[in-house]
């Protein structure tokens, strides 16, 4: 199953530590581990820069960008190079080093993510038996970097925004791990390598000719009832803890014009661009590790192709999820935002851990999927009633708060 | 005692003491969420990885936003008022350094403190996870009624109170 190009990585790295001696091995080996993800994730996020931009203006009927390089190709190059002389304007009545340390806590609360993720076979910076906690650990410190920005800034429209991003992020952190759970029961397992590794295998037809076995339908997560829903339900909650359209009030450039970030300039304002994004691909690739079979290929007769490009393959195909629903969907409106959290993501979320437990004691077979679908569908649809109600608007009064 | 135990150990105790020391409210939480954060790499770093990840999780994910949040709600952002320092800190002082005092003594003449430590047992995340769900599972679901409970509470605090109760 072990192809040469595909643990090309992992022979390189160990042909690099070679040369030097045994007791400088784990710095060396770190550091070997930790500067591709350094390189290869902001890269991405170049990538994604401009594909997002290309793919709204196709969406909104223009073109995008496409004046810096043929077809606008070196636009991320050009932004990254403004970004970096621009003035670093900094408010008179800020709080200097709480403003100075946000942008840099997002980023590195951000790429901490990316250590439990397996990228492809062998290559996972470090395989903790607790690694999903570890990811939701440190993604709950990206919350007090986003109120350190809004606070520190003295500004009503920061200060709004951090509000709203802090709400929001609490609100759909519950259901995000809610969602993970399932997959957390079904593996029996908190590491992400182990995760993945009980999502190989395919179920196939088997041919007498040369060919063989071939698999059709691989052993992933998203593939079972419940396995399915906690994947819709996860990536709507990763959305909204990204930030991302429609959900993307925090920002509301028509209302508190970019929330947190507001006073924010130059390079300060790209490192916050950047953690956002990195946020997402780390969400995405927790996502592909949960539910998506992570770095397996998806029928049997591709697993020549290495490992780490079907990974690569899988976060590209959810950014460009990602960026069609920036481009499709209005922005939701704050109560809408609260309701669908508490009213039918979380319901959902713990509705799903009981199919899971029903799947899980059922014998196999068509009946199984009968009756995990008839308790997903029923509260789904009687749920979703619920939210399209007419809902009648008061002028609120606040007790504790004026 | 490694030297990584002693850089956690003065980032936890500079981050606590600032803590006690800022005179701005919310940079008081921060430093606490530094000490918070070095005990969580304390744990981590003795290998109680599902100890220091929960501690990361609900005390930098929850408790320092909840501080933060009711400071945001009732103080209002201006220039930084000057610190509550007591007049009593020589009587604060001693009661501290007699309390020191106290648990050095207790934990010097404990005869468990003495022995040489056990070999360092392979606690994984299913093992607590066992523990809860077979021995401990009556405390697991008492502290679980409690919470909701809690919850409960603090929601019918929060309700709007012009509305009849239908």
């Amino acid at each position: 199953m072990t192809f040469p190009l595909d643990q090309i990585f992992v022979v390189a790295k160990q042909w690099m530590r070679g040369y030097v001696p045994p007791i400088a091995w784990p710095v060396t080996s770190a550091i070997l581990s930790v500067v591709p993800i350094l390189i290869a994730f902001p890269l991405l996020f170049a990538i994604t820069t401009l594909l997002e931009r290309k793919g709204l203006g196709r969406i909104q009927n223009r073109y995008g960008p496409n004046r810096t390089g043929p077809w606008g190709l070196f636009q991320p190059i050009a932004d990254g190079v403004k970004s970096l002389t621009k003035e670093d304007i900094v408010p008179l009545t800020a709080d200097h080093a709480v403003h100075f340390l946000a942008p840099l806590l997002l980023v590195a609360a951000a790429f901490l993510a990316y250590a439990v993720l397996p990228i492809g076979r062998n290559m996972v910076l470090v395989d903790l038996n607790a690694g999903v906690l570890y990811f939701f650990a440190v993604g709950s410190v990206v919350e007090l970097a986003v109120f350190m920005a809004g606070w520190s800034s003295r500004s009503k429209y920061s200060l709004l925004g951090a509000m709203r991003a802090i709400a929001q992020m609490i609100s759909y952190e519950v259901p995000l791990v809610l969602a993970t759970v399932v997959v957390i029961m079904q593996a029996g397992s908190l590491s992400t390598v182990s995760i993945v590794e009980k999502q190989e295998g395919y179920s196939g037809i088997w041919l007498h000719a040369h060919s063989g076995f071939i698999g059709i339908i691989p052993h992933w997560f998203v593939f079972t009832p419940w396995g399915f829903v906690g994947f819709v339900l996860f990536m709507i909650a990763a959305t909204a803890e990204s930030n991302r359209s429609p959900f993307d009030l925090p920002e509301g450039e028509s209302e508190i014009i970019a929330g947190y970030y507001i006073e924010y300039s130059g390079f300060k304002f790209a490192l916050f661009f950047l953690g956002e994004y990195l946020g997402m691909f780390a969400t995405s690739g927790m996502a592909i590790t949960l539910f998506l079979g992570g770095w397996n290929a998806p029928f049997s007769f591709f697993t020549w192709i290495p490992t780490y490009v079907w990974f690569f393959a899988k976060l590209l195909t959810l950014i460009g999820g990602f960026i069609w629903i920036r481009g499709t969907l209005p922005r939701l409106r704050m109560d809408q935002l609260m309701n669908l959290a508490w009213e039918f993501i979380l319901p959902m979320a713990i509705l799903n851990m009981l199919v899971a437990g029903v799947w899980h004691f059922m014998p196999g077979g068509p009946l199984r999927w009968l009756v995990c679908i008839v308790i997903i569908a029923i509260p789904c649809v009687l749920l979703s009633r619920r939210l399209k109600r007419k809902k009648k608007f008061e002028i609120r009064t606040y007790s504790f708060a004026n | 005692m490694t030297v990584a135990f002693f850089i956690l150990a003065l980032l936890t105790v500079a981050g606590t003491a600032a803590a006690m020391g800022l005179r701005n409210a919310v940079h008081c939480v921060l430093a606490l969420t530094l000490g918070f954060a070095g005990v969580a790499a304390i744990y981590l770093q003795l290998d109680a990885q599902f100890v220091g990840l929960t501690q990361i999780m609900v005390y930098v994910g929850a408790v320092a936003i909840l501080a933060v949040f009711a400071i945001m709600m009732t103080h209002s952002p201006g220039p930084a008022k000057p610190a509550a320092y007591s007049s009593y800190w020589i009587l604060g002082g001693l009661v501290a350094a007699a309390v020191f005092a106290v648990l050095a003594w207790a934990i010097h003449s404990d005869s468990a403190s003495l022995q040489p430590l056990p070999v360092q047992p392979e606690v994984t995340v299913q093992q607590i996870g066992d523990a809860l769900m077979h021995h401990f599972v009556l405390p697991l679901e008492i502290m679980g009624l409690l919470l909701t409970a809690a919850l409960i509470g603090a929601v019918v605090i929060a309700m709007d109170r012009s509305e009849e109760p239908k």
